[in-house]
């Protein structure tokens, strides 16, 4: 099957940056797929040459199989961006701006399909205002159903949810999980790391235009960080056997190592015999925050 | 022609419709002042072809000025305006082609020149009496200049970064080439210099063959004048549409 999205040596410099040294990257068909990165590490570009709004210095992009540059049709057609500015055209009211943008994919008649948008996106009643009385949220939502007039194969979303309420947060992530459901290939960037854990069945992490993590969600959290184990004593010290586990401590709360649930019971049974209560316990699981800082901190092409 | 030519085409249209006051109103009343003022000083002075009143002289002038200006105008402010906002992507993401976003910023500036330039000579119309002596000619040549106007806008649009760059264009451009082109006079007024500076500026040819279209007479032969602006047109239509090609300024 042809790749949704389809990366060689793609490299990408600006005047001052070197924003994309040589990224090879396969996505495949109804991927759920996140592009992780702190500001600078290229996500944007990436992006950017993918909708063929920055041209690469080297190297191949492809969408669906279309070339970017010389098929830059094809591979339009069958994609759909949410840029991350908050960006429209005052111009116009809600419908316009969308039966507009059905006008440029070659669509036309598409009146269904964006009532069906409107509905899902919450903004059925704002059809006939002006984009430019709209909150910042609503704009947002407007800039979700303009990448989806055409019902593109493979979507891109930069940053949708930056400065969007955490209720339409959840109802965007709902919609767009149909579409994926539906076979659609989306591809995110984000912040919010949680949110590319909850979604995204495939990460890849960036730095410094570089790609220095891929793999499935599940192998990165359990290759990135270790489980630990807070507790809270009274009194708050720790018997002498447990102190090389001890990574921090906070007043009566310690955190300790815990590479598996089986050394639990004998860290107890110590904390017992040495007449240490247990007021508070918390068993923390990595998370894709934690992994991310780690990779981070990690020397660039460290790849796990 | 493609869907995606006609919306944008559409689009661009419905863009100054929607400020008609701003954008076709404002002109018409520039223009007709400038009609009442020099038809005022100059009327009982200069009579500039036998038989010809020198308001009437002036009204053909006045009109292809307006849709020369707001030609430019109309394509340079668009594309200015959605850079600076960012909403060009809006544009820029969809498979349009480089042919077709050219024709439509092209025609949708025609449309509004166009429009202005009519509703100049419909207000004239209560100041002086205008024979069409040749519509064919007024036809060609206010096409021809338009579109060399409206590429020249397109150009400016993706150059400029800012506002203020366009309004140089404007300034230092523009106005000077539209106002010394014989708007208000006949070259044949000028000294000997001015003359032969006058016949480098391609405006003067539009005008003139414009205004012979009218009257039947003019400073130059008409069909001299289209072999200077009909070229002109036509290079910068190539000129404008290889700048999109390239990306300059759009795709970086």
């Amino acid at each position: 099957m042809t790749a949704a999205v389809r990366l060689r040596g793609l490299d990408k410099r600006f005047p001052r940056v070197h924003a994309l040294r040589g990224i090879d990257l396969d996505i495949e068909q109804g991927e759920f797929f996140a592009l992780l990165g702190p500001n600078g590490a290229g996500k944007t570009t990436l992006i950017s040459i993918l909708a063929g709004l920055t041209r690469a210095s080297a190297g191949t992009a492809q969408v669906m199989g279309f070339d970017v540059v010389k098929d830059y049709r094809e591979a339009r057609a069958r994609l759909g961006v949410v840029p991350q500015e908050l960006v429209y055209d005052p111009f116009f009211t809600v419908r316009e701006t969308l039966r507009f943008q059905s006008g440029y994919f070659g669509i036309r008649h598409n009146d269904d399909w964006i009532d069906e948008l409107l509905a899902n996106l919450g903004l059925a009643d704002k059809a006939d205002t002006y984009t430019r009385r709209l909150s910042g949220g609503m704009k947002r939502r407007v800039l979700v159903a303009q990448a989806l007039v055409h019902k593109p194969p493979v979507i891109v979303l930069d940053e949708p949810t930056a400065g969007v309420d955490v209720e339409l947060r959840q109802s965007l992530w709902a919609f767009i999980r149909r579409f994926n459901q539906a076979g659609h290939t989306v591809i995110l960037t984000t912040h919010y790391l949680e949110e590319a854990e909850a979604l995204c069945g495939r990460v890849a992490m960036l730095k410094e235009g570089r790609l220095i993590a891929l793999d499935r969600t599940e192998n990165l959290l359990r290759a990135g960080a270790e489980r630990r184990l807070v507790l809270e004593l009274e009194p708050a010290r720790l018997p002498d056997d447990l102190l090389p586990r001890l990574t921090g401590r906070d007043r009566a709360r310690f955190v300790l190592d815990l590479p598996d649930y089986s050394e639990l019971e004998p860290i107890l049974s110590s904390l017992r015999e040495a007449g240490i209560a247990v007021r508070d316990m918390e068993v923390g699981q990595a998370d894709l925050e934690e992994v991310f800082l780690k990779l981070m901190r990690a020397g660039p092409g460290s790849v796990p | 022609m493609s869907v995606g030519f006609r919306t944008l085409l559409y689009k661009e249209i419905l863009r100054f419709w929607k400020v008609l006051v701003q954008t076709v109103g404002a002109p018409v009343l520039t223009a007709l002042l400038y009609l009442l003022i020099f038809s005022h000083v100059l009327e009982a002075h200069v009579q500039v072809y036998p038989g010809v009143r020198y308001t009437a002289f002036l009204m053909p002038g006045l009109i292809l000025m307006s849709v020369l200006q707001n030609a430019f105008a109309n394509s340079s402010s668009s594309l200015i305006q959605s850079k600076v906002s960012g909403n060009i992507v809006f544009i820029l993401l969809p498979p349009i082609s480089h042919m077709e976003f050219f024709l439509a910023y092209l025609f949708a500036a025609l449309v509004r020149g166009f429009t202005v330039g009519l509703g100049v000579l419909l207000v004239g119309l209560f100041f002086a009496d205008l024979e069409m002596a040749h519509p064919p000619w007024i036809l060609a040549f206010g096409l021809a200049s338009g579109a060399v106007f409206s590429c020249v806008g397109i150009m400016a649009g993706i150059w400029a970064n800012q506002y203020d760059n366009l309004a140089a264009v404007q300034n230092f451009v523009i106005m000077p080439l539209t106002f010394l082109s014989g708007v208000f006079y006949s070259v044949h007024s000028l000294s000997p210099f001015w003359q032969t500076i006058s016949h480098f500026n391609p405006v003067f040819y539009m005008i003139d063959g414009f205004r012979y279209g009218f009257f039947g007479q003019g400073d130059v032969d008409p069909w001299l004048g289209l072999a200077v602006v009909v070229p002109c047109a036509l290079v910068l239509s190539a000129l404008t549409w290889m700048m999109l090609r390239s990306g300059y300024k759009l795709r970086h």
